[in-house]
């Protein structure tokens, strides 16, 4: 203690460790260490109440569906969403289930195979600029707003739907498949590309040393490492697919159907809900059953989020 | 000596085979996107001028200009962030500097996952259920501001523990030897070090803020309005819904306007992005450890 006591600038009587230490550190400084200390868990533990607030208020909001007119068979197995209806609402949510399946199954049928070769493409085979450049543009891309993406599903995609397959409606399954697969697929090949850049380079040098080729490596070698990243990478794709709203709510011609064709219109889960929302009186059966599709919506990607992240964390575990 | 054999010449064909396969891959990711977004400009771009940026909308907005909606945006995006910075700075701190390595944490980081993962349509129930209905704010800039703040938050918080995380422990650990405490070691040390990274964090949400829709459809933003907000009460055009409104709900709509909507988003919204970029990269070029 005395050794390491610099020559200047010392309170005359550095006290000695222990408890009388620490209280005689009980200066202005000392307190707002333990001031800030408090106020940074406040902000960290924020996410938490955060995100019990949000499960807790639209369950608050769609309780009184759920109490009264909700029937589970009806909901998950009726196609019929008929909320306005005078004589005998419905609320059956099958059809906007299968309208949220159809597209975002068709984008992840896209986006997964060429995401997951345009991440490979960057981390294994791009090198100096080119791999910065692309790095950037698909920063980039991913930054696109849905509503954007809504739009251009609606004006740039529909015509050319329609003239393309001679249609008679251009905003159908394809379209929002197609919008909603170009919208993932930034996202995770960015979070892909991060899953294989994690492989140890010690891992190729000694592959390669025994001979193996560029595609041997990967294939044999990078892809086995990297494959929970690469899975979570899928996952979070497929939750923001899952949970687009505007993008869907404009590309998919927003009509209640079970699709049999990619040309068919649809109506998602999300969309139905920014649609109606606003229609509907405060505390009305219909306003709450909405906010029902709300709860099923946050317990849904909560298990798809949780799973991801159980799933990349296994990774961190095993190296 | 040593001349290639026809083993080695199948393994080039093939990785090359392969190289040229995964291009090929990113092209058809990257090319259609930026096919659409020339076109954007080039329908766009007809429109755009200072008269369309600082007018009022008019003829039921099928001309004029969107200065409510661009003004709209400015006031969500500030408000919002007011909230989420302080709170997602302080949450990076907590668990850059703090944080055990515990079950605690790992919720705090499942629920940072989580806060980004909802659906926003979900953010927007919440906003509703909570800031509009249950703290009586009414549809206002505030109960929108908070909804969105929320929503981003986890891009405050990502971005501002890395680069927190990015300053060395060797740092910290000099500072404590001369009896700083922790907080006088955060802010004389590691924040003025981090900064730029938190900088290129706060400018990545304002992108984020800016566009998103479906969380302000219902706690704030209007169709539209005929007067300016006055204050965080009021309610507010904002620009992204204003895209939904002149390309879904209003008939007889020249053309253009929406294309010209999307093209000023899209503008704010990328350059927001590749100032955050340039800023990380100037700020790896200027790193000394």
């Amino acid at each position: 203690m005395q050794t390491s006591t610099p020559p200047t600038a010392l309170p005359q009587a550095a006290p000695e460790r222990g408890a009388a230490y620490d209280f005689a550190r009980r200066d202005v400084a000392w307190y707002l260490d333990k001031l800030v200390q408090l106020l940074v868990f406040i902000g960290g533990i924020s996410a938490i109440v955060f995100i019990v607030g949000i499960f807790v208020f639209i369950t608050k909001e769609g309780l009184g569906f759920l109490a009264a007119e909700f029937k589970a068979g009806e909901f998950f197995l009726s196609a019929n969403w008929r909320p306005t209806s005078e004589v005998r609402p419905t609320y059956g949510i099958l059809a906007l289930i299968a309208g949220t399946a159809s597209v975002t199954g068709l984008a992840m049928l896209v986006a997964i195979p060429f995401s997951l070769g345009a991440a490979i493409y960057i981390a294994e085979f791009a090198t100096g600029k080119v791999r910065e450049a692309l790095k950037i543009v698909v920063e980039l891309l991913a930054a696109i707003p849905s509503v954007v993406w809504g739009f251009i599903g609606l004006s740039i995609m529909n015509p050319l739907i329609i003239e393309l397959f001679n249609v008679p409606i251009g905003l159908t399954v394809l379209n929002a498949g197609i919008i909603l697969g170009l919208m993932a697929a930034p996202i995770m090949t960015s979070i892909a590309e991060d899953a294989l850049k994690a492989v140890p380079d010690r891992y190729r040098e000694a592959a390669e040393a025994m001979g193996a080729t560029r595609w041997q490596v990967i294939y044999k070698v990078v892809l086995p490492a990297a494959k929970n990243g690469l899975l979570g990478a899928v996952l979070l794709g497929v939750g923001r697919g899952f949970g687009e709203t505007m993008a869907v709510l404009m590309a998919t011609g927003h009509s209640i159907n079970i699709p049999t064709s990619v040309f068919d219109s649809v109506r998602a889960l999300t969309a139905t809900i920014a649609a109606e929302l606003g229609e509907t009186a405060v505390g009305s059966p219909h306003y709450r059953a909405l906010f029902t599709i709300g709860i099923f919506l946050f317990l849904i990607t909560f298990l798809i989020n949780l799973t991801a992240d159980l799933i990349v964390r296994g990774i961190r575990k095993e190296n | 000596m040593f001349a290639a054999d026809e083993l080695n010449r199948r393994n080039h064909a093939s990785g090359r085979l392969f190289k040229i396969l995964f291009g090929f891959m990113t092209a058809t990711l990257v090319l259609p996107v930026i096919i659409i977004l020339a076109m954007l400009i080039y329908q766009g771009g007809a429109v755009i001028s200072l008269e369309f940026l600082f007018t009022n909308p008019t003829k039921a907005m099928t001309a004029g200009g969107i200065f409510p909606a661009l003004l709209g945006t400015v006031w969500l995006v500030l408000v919002a962030l007011l909230v989420s910075v302080p709170l997602g700075v302080a949450a990076a701190i907590y668990l850059s500097e703090y944080a055990a390595d515990n079950w605690f944490t790992r919720a705090i980081n499942l629920a940072i996952i989580n806060l980004a993962g909802v659906p926003s349509i979900v953010h927007a129930l919440f906003g509703v259920g909570a800031f509009v209905i249950f703290f009586g704010f009414g549809t206002s800039i505030l109960a929108a501001s908070l909804t969105l703040a929320i929503m981003t938050l986890p891009v405050v918080i990502v971005a501002t523990r890395e680069s927190l995380q990015a300053v060395p422990i060797a740092f910290r650990e000099a500072c404590w030897n001369m009896g700083a405490t922790r907080w006088q070691t955060i802010r004389r040390i590691v924040l003025p070090n981090a900064i730029t990274g938190i900088l290129t964090g706060v400018i990545l949400e304002v992108s984020r803020t800016a566009g998103e829709t479906a969380p302000i459809m219902f706690t704030g933003a209007a169709f539209f309005l005929p007067f300016l907000p006055q204050g965080v009460f009021d309610q507010t055009m904002a620009l992204s819904l204003h895209l939904f409104v002149v390309s879904t709900q209003v008939p007889n709509m020249p053309d253009q306007v929406p294309y010209g909507v999307a093209l000023v988003l899209i503008a704010i919204v990328l350059l927001m992005n590749s100032l955050s970029i340039a800023l990380r990269m100037y700020l790896r070029g200027k790193k000394k450890w």
